[in-house]
């Protein structure tokens, strides 16, 4: 499998990683706001997880799409 | 590396959550998202090093990534969260002393070997050291087990969606099943590492918050050794070394010795080092270095996997207000449940709408990226090692890529076949686990061999790696027709089934290693200037000492090795 080294110019893996935990902590952040007036009934519900755990993931995902919004190497 | 699958869950049990309109979008948004990723890579998969081998181009911490994700799939999460449940902090082993030494030798001894040569698959290293009969043998064996497993992963993951969510189980296979084979022709390895990465950070996310929550409402990790034993008074679930100085002083009748040379030394060597689904991400790296830091990086992440597999097992010791029970009992009484449920028991227990979505996401990712790992490790294994090899040499490389889309679609329409046939024959899946324990051991020691010692030869290597398989099928078949046999192999009448696996490998190991070795000396060597790029002695490998010592792998790899020895002394 010997060929002339070929650089792919794409986005990174870490540009879709970033999307995608920004839509889930988007999505799990609305649905934690929801639950402050409807309780879930899981067990240590009163620490609203969701709202702080969405909050992390959108927030995470912002920093991945951010940091890697331009195509690099091979999507590395 | 995981227990019998056969107990996975009751396919005959009520749904066990209820979720939401947002679950079912979370659940959506994920398929959406591997489509869109492998209709995105096509362009970029246009030749075969880019479809086989993603170009060759990934960075250390990419082919690290997909490397540990590759082997983190859900069956591997509910399967060891049940053992750990059922057996403790013991279930750890097959997370530190059955990975850490193995993925960092790979990372030191043996990637230059792999990654210098510039082969494309271990069958691949085979046929360059040895030529086509050790090769073949080993492609052929590899080719059936990554068909089988990935059907057994497409019926586990339907039986899963079956009891939690009440899927149907022909919906769950076709539509995953569709999803993986679309991606996977599309993109090729490029697609399989991205959506690993990607399930990688989904399984965090997804399962992270269980072990948090949990450790909250016990007090911290005191407060979870004081309510386990509270709740079952006498037993030892939170130590991993002294319960195993015999075999009758813990419940999985393991002894230490099976546990660093059955599993530590051989299996989890034979596993890390040799099974193709994993190298070939290590393969994709894009420069030696990276090479050998992909899986030396790897290690840290499967080090901490424990905390979000073995811990929620030990928290369901701890604060679940019922005791689950072996799979044979929970099928006679629908009112009890299976050690294999406490990992959903536990996301249900903290996790509400939306969360919930995220963790049964977590679980259909890890199913399907086993999937399509199996399945783009059978297209270039079939494309390149048999299909090239035996069948049609010397044809252009746009033939082979479009031979590893057509086999990729025809891998997942076998695959469909084996979940079907599983589905008839539940028990089939333990006997699928066994076959890969037949050839891993023996195969690492063939590998090794060659890659350390010139004068082993390609008689020795075929002869050494048949007699280490058809001894380790004997052991088993002893074993299955009286169980007797298994004090003879695990030398004491202590020993329990779960040791035969690993005293097993320990043995077809030692046999093949010394029937290779014996053979090699009867036939003639090969000579030097054909090892080359190859073997120990006639390999230059590039020197590091000009690199910072941040920057060696060298470095990387004895801190890991240092972590790892703090975790068996804090955890003894």
């Amino acid at each position: 499998m010997e060929h002339e080294p070929v650089k792919h110019h794409m986005l990174p893996v870490w540009f879709f990683i970033g999307i995608i935990l920004t839509i889930y902590g988007v999505m799990i952040f609305i649905e934690g706001l929801f639950d402050l007036s409807h309780p879930t009934g899981t067990v240590l519900a009163n620490l609203y997880p969701a709202v702080w755990w969405g909050a992390i993931m959108a927030a995470t995902g912002v920093l991945f799409v951010v940091k890697n919004r331009r195509p690099t190497n091979a999507g590395n | 590396m995981i227990p019998a699958l056969s107990v996975l869950l009751d396919p005959s049990a009520t749904r066990m959550m209820n979720p939401h309109a947002v679950d079912f979008a979370v659940i959506i948004v994920y398929f959406a998202m591997v489509l869109g990723i492998g209709f995105y890579l096509k362009r970029y998969t246009q030749r075969g090093e880019d479809f086989f081998l993603a170009g060759r181009e990934m960075t250390a911490w990419v082919a690290g990534l997909s490397f540990v994700s590759a082997n983190l799939g859900a069956l591997e999460l509910m399967g060891w969260a049940g053992s750990a449940y059922q057996y403790g902090i013991l279930a750890a082993h097959w997370y530190w002393v059955g990975a850490i030494p193995a993925m960092v030798f790979l990372g030191i001894v043996m990637m230059p070997f792999y990654y210098i040569s510039k082969t494309h698959s271990v069958p691949g290293y085979l046929q360059l050291r040895f030529g086509e009969a050790a090769s073949g043998l080993s492609a052929f064996c590899f080719a059936i087990m990554t068909l089988l497993s990935a059907g057994v992963d497409m019926f586990a993951m339907a039986l899963v969606m079956k009891v939690l969510l009440g899927w149907n189980l022909n919906f769950s296979i076709w539509v995953a099943s569709l999803t993986v084979a679309v991606y996977v022709s599309l993109g090729g390895l490029f697609s399989a590492i991205f959506n690993e990465v990607v399930q990688f950070f989904l399984i965090w996310f997804g399962a992270l918050l269980i072990p948090i929550m949990g450790l909250i409402e016990t007090g911290g990790w005191a407060g979870l050794v004081a309510r386990i034993h509270q709740n079952f008074p006498g037993q030892d679930y939170t130590h991993m070394w002294g319960p195993i100085t015999h075999f009758s002083t813990n419940p999985m009748g393991i002894h230490w010795t099976g546990i660093v040379f059955g599993l530590g030394m051989t299996l989890s060597f034979g596993y890390w080092t040799t099974d193709f689904l994993v190298v070939q991400r290590v393969l994709a790296a894009k420069d030696i270095r990276a090479a050998k830091l992909a899986p030396i990086l790897g290690s840290y992440f499967k080090m901490a996997v424990p905390f979000i597999v073995i811990l929620p097992g030990l928290l369901g010791l701890a604060l679940l207000p019922f005791h689950l029970v072996p799979q044979s009992v929970a099928q006679a009484d629908p009112n009890l449940h299976s050690y294999n449920e406490v990992l959903p028991l536990m996301l249900a227990r903290y996790c509400g709408p939306g969360l919930l979505g995220l963790g049964i996401t977590a679980l259909i990712a890890g199913f399907m990226s086993g999937m399509a790992g199996n399945i783009s490790a059978f297209s270039t294994v079939w494309t390149y090692d048999l299909y090239r090899a035996f069948i049609r040499k010397g044809a252009p490389d746009k033939h082979y890529v479009n031979m590893g889309r057509i086999c990729t679609i025809v891998g997942i329409v076998l695959a469909i076949g084996a979940a079907y046939i599983v589905m008839q024959f539940a028990s089939i899946m333990d006997y699928i686990q066994a076959l890969f324990s037949f050839y891993v051991a023996p195969l690492f020691g063939t590998v090794l061999l060659g890659m350390l010692w010139k004068r082993i030869t390609a008689p020795g290597a075929f002869w050494g790696l048949l007699a280490g398989i058809v001894s380790s099928v004997g052991m088993f078949i002893s074993v299955k027709l009286n169980p007797a046999m298994l004090s003879v192999w695990a030398l004491s009448s202590d020993a329990k089934p779960m040791a035969e696996n690993m005293y097993r490998a320990l043995w077809s190991w030692l046999i093949c290693v010394t029937v290779t070795i014996v053979v090699s000396f009867l036939t003639k060597p090969h000579p030097p200037a054909s090892l080359a790029g190859l073997v120990y002695g006639e390999t230059e490998l590039p020197s590091e000492g000009h690199l910072p010592l941040v920057k060696r792998p060298i470095f990387w790899a004895c801190l890991a090795f240092a972590l790892f020895l703090v975790l068996q002394y804090i955890f003894r």
